[in-house]
């Protein structure tokens, strides 16, 4: 196994398999993740990918930005469809029809298609066992559909369909914890990323997929057409989520707990919310809110890591 | 050849006959309502008589997606369902076709919800009519065994490349133990080659599968589905042909019963085709000139064969399972009176409506059904269609 404590760039895989040319809005943090995600596999890899942003910019008929056996099926299936691959491919290579090769099987959504109608369908296929990987590219809504809430919204957030109003804050529920959700499962591993830290998602997507059986990988992958911010300022507000603890990065393996990332300096929530269209409606005693919230969460988590950090 | 016949459950054998298949991949979910087929199929992988994978999903929904991602590899895949799970899976059973995804399923045709009902009619099938799947009805155990393995030679023919829907009729069928003729393993070899799909998912030749189409493309991406389901007929035939060279079991898509001489026929779909038959038996020692026609072949529909064997009669009394509400009656008299539309001499069609939900149509009721049937043909009074066996 690839020693995972090296970081170098020269390191990185040079081959694309999710390549240029593709119709991602100016600053998508989500298509740089997948671009990175796609790195880390290599080219020995099958990818079923949900309806959603990166579906519809990568493969428009007749084109495709995709140099690895790619599949779309629907919005709330892509962990069915690739556990049809890798059931398939299994039977085949036991039975001599295929030659034994190892392949990545990676299921990949949004977090609409992960935390709300596929939800179902990715618990079936971590709960079977298969060998495989899900990728989970958040950017915090709906945005192909024009950004509409999903369970994975942060609280306060205004979409489309959680607009903030005189009598509404915008989005009024807490944010889904799918990581959580997909540890509860005990699979061997489970993590989360940020494409604003390519080396630390690298890493983890080579781990996951050295493993075998299921694997989970979450990625805040920042939306500037939803977030409504400058598309040059999509790295940096992934940074900001990180070091203000709103996304910690860390990994479950086989019900470990580690933190892979400690911000040198923690920063105020409202360092993150500042700039951001969605929150700019927030007062001081709701941003004051978030940040108990935060720290709530990160204390369990830091709970959870046996006190690191 | 292994001749002697079997007393055993048709959905038994219909798994044996995948099993036969050497299938790779077995996809299903066990919504109510069940058959025995997905779960012997589970039971031939647990004792080793079967190598495949047996994929017990967490819906019918995600049972259609696994099919989807295994026949995408080219591992050979069969799944069955019934009624509300096909309601279900309906989304992806489209897809499956447009994405002209090899697979066969056993579809066990079952009421739908509302009011909850697990017995035997065509309203399920009917729903997904113009999903793109070739569309097959038997009607007896030896059919559905003998149209299983004829379904996956089809479907994997490089020229057709499109998933196939044995349609049985619930439990008339499913749960009859009924005396069956089976093949030898080497006898299935010969008629059915290794699936080899030519642009599987592999590392080793990236494709990607089920683009997005933008209003300039998609338009002839369903007319490429159109030509696709029209061009299986021919391979349809064949394999029909092949079967039939090997078992002494022919199969045509339209299959007539004494109607050569018939000045009126009844019409039926799936396992109703052999009461009929008795019937018209009984009926024809009275004197009447009745036949039977029974349409085997529902998708791709065979117009031309339908033609041929009503050219010449006077009515049709056409029996459907489901009911188009608001519509012209029933989907298969709705279809036959498109089809005789213009054509000069075309017989007149009543419609009924009958055996919806597993309510028996017991022979009486054919008899009922023909002998009224023909005096409203010849009354001219053939609009709509007449719900039969209603109470008052």
């Amino acid at each position: 196994m690839d020693r995972f404590s090296v970081f170098s760039s020269r390191l990185v895989e040079k081959a694309e398999y999710f390549t240029s040319g593709h119709r991602a809005c100016q600053g998508c943090a989500e298509a740089l993740a997948v671009r990175l995600v796609m790195k880390a596999l290599g080219r020995d890899t099958i990818v079923a990918m949900a309806t959603g942003c990166m579906e519809i910019i990568s493969s428009p008929l007749p084109t495709t930005a995709w140099k690895v056996p790619w599949i779309h099926v629907a919005f709330e299936n892509s962990s069915a469809v690739v556990s049809g691959c890798e059931a398939g491919m299994k039977a085949m290579m036991r039975k001599g029809k295929l030659n034994q090769k190892k392949i990545n099987f990676v299921a990949m959504g949004g977090d609409g298609s992960t935390a709300d109608i596929g939800m179902g369908p990715l618990s079936g296929a971590l709960e079977r066992g298969h060998d495989m990987l899900y990728v989970c590219y958040d950017n915090e809504a709906y945005m192909n559909t024009g950004i509409q809430r999903s369970s994975a919204t942060p609280f306060g957030a205004s979409t489309t369909t959680s607009p903030a109003g005189k009598k509404s804050i915008g989005q009024q529920t807490q944010k889904k914890n799918l990581p959580q959700i997909a540890v509860a499962h005990d699979i061997p591993y489970v993590a989360t990323a940020c494409s604003s830290f390519p080396f630390d998602l690298m890493q983890k997507v080579k781990k996951a997929s050295a493993i075998s059986g299921p694997a989970y990988i979450h990625i805040l992958s920042v939306c500037p057409t939803g977030w409504r911010i400058q598309p040059h300022d999509a790295i940096r507000y992934g940074r900001l989520a990180v070091d203000a603890n709103v996304f910690p990065l860390y990994e479950v393996e086989n019900g470990e707990y580690r933190l892979t990332y400690t911000p040198y300096k923690v920063l105020p929530v409202r360092e993150y919310l500042k700039g951001q269209g969605r929150f700019r409606h927030l007062t001081d005693k709701e941003i004051e809110l978030i940040q108990k919230n935060v720290e709530n969460d990160y204390a369990k988590l830091l709970k959870k890591c046996g006190g690191q950090g | 050849m292994e001749k002697a016949r079997k007393g055993i459950e048709v959905s038994i054998a219909l798994a044996e006959a995948a099993a036969q298949a050497d299938v790779d991949v077995v996809a299903a979910y066990p919504i109510t309502p069940q058959t025995h087929i997905v779960e012997h199929l589970a039971e031939l992988v647990a004792e080793g008589e079967l190598d495949a994978e047996f994929v017990p999903v967490d819906s019918e929904h995600s049972a259609m997606s696994v099919c989807c991602g295994s026949a995408a590899v080219g591992a050979r895949t069969f799944t069955s369902t019934s009624s509300q799970g096909l309601a279900l899976m309906s989304e992806i059973f489209f897809i499956a076709a447009a994405m002209r995804l090899p697979m066969v399923m056993a579809l066990a045709n079952r009421s739908l919800s509302s009011p909850l009902s697990i017995w035997n009619d065509h309203t399920d099938t009917m729903m997904v009519r113009d999903a793109g799947w070739i569309h097959v009805f038997v009607e007896n155990g030896q059919e559905s065994y003998d149209h299983t393995l004829w379904a996956f030679r089809v479907a994997e023919d490089p020229q057709v490349m499109l998933p196939v829907a044995v349609n049985l009729d619930g439990f008339i069928l499913t749960h009859m133990i009924e005396p069956i003729e089976y093949v030898d393993n080497q006898t299935v070899k010969n008629f059915l080659p290794e699936f080899k799909m030519k642009n599987a998912l592999h590392p080793d030749n990236p494709v990607s599968m089920g683009c997005f189409g933008m209003p300039e493309i998609y338009t002839e991406t369903q007319m490429a589905r159109e030509e696709g389901i029209k061009n299986a007929y021919p391979t349809i035939l064949k394999a029909w042909e092949e079967w039939g060279s090997l078992t002494g079991r022919y199969y045509h898509p339209i299959e007539t019963y004494k109607t050569e001489d018939a000045d009126y026929c009844i019409v039926t779909m799936g396992s109703y085709g052999e009461t009929a038959m008795e019937v018209v038996d009984a009926l024809r020692d009275e004197g009447e000139k009745v036949g039977v026609v029974r349409i085997r072949l529902w998708r791709p529909f065979p117009f031309d064969d339908f033609r041929k064997a009503v050219l010449g009669k006077q009515a049709l009394i056409v029996l459907d399972r489901a009911i188009s509400f608001g519509g012209p009656g029933g989907p298969v008299a709705s279809e036959l009176r498109s089809a005789l539309y213009g054509m000069e001499g075309a017989p007149s069609i009543v419609n009924y409506v009958a055996g919806l939900a597993g309510r028996d149509v017991a022979r009486d009721d054919f008899r009922k059904i023909i002998l009224e049937g023909k005096n409203k043909a010849y009354a001219h009074d053939t609009d709509g269609f007449t719900l039969y066996g209603l109470r008052g």
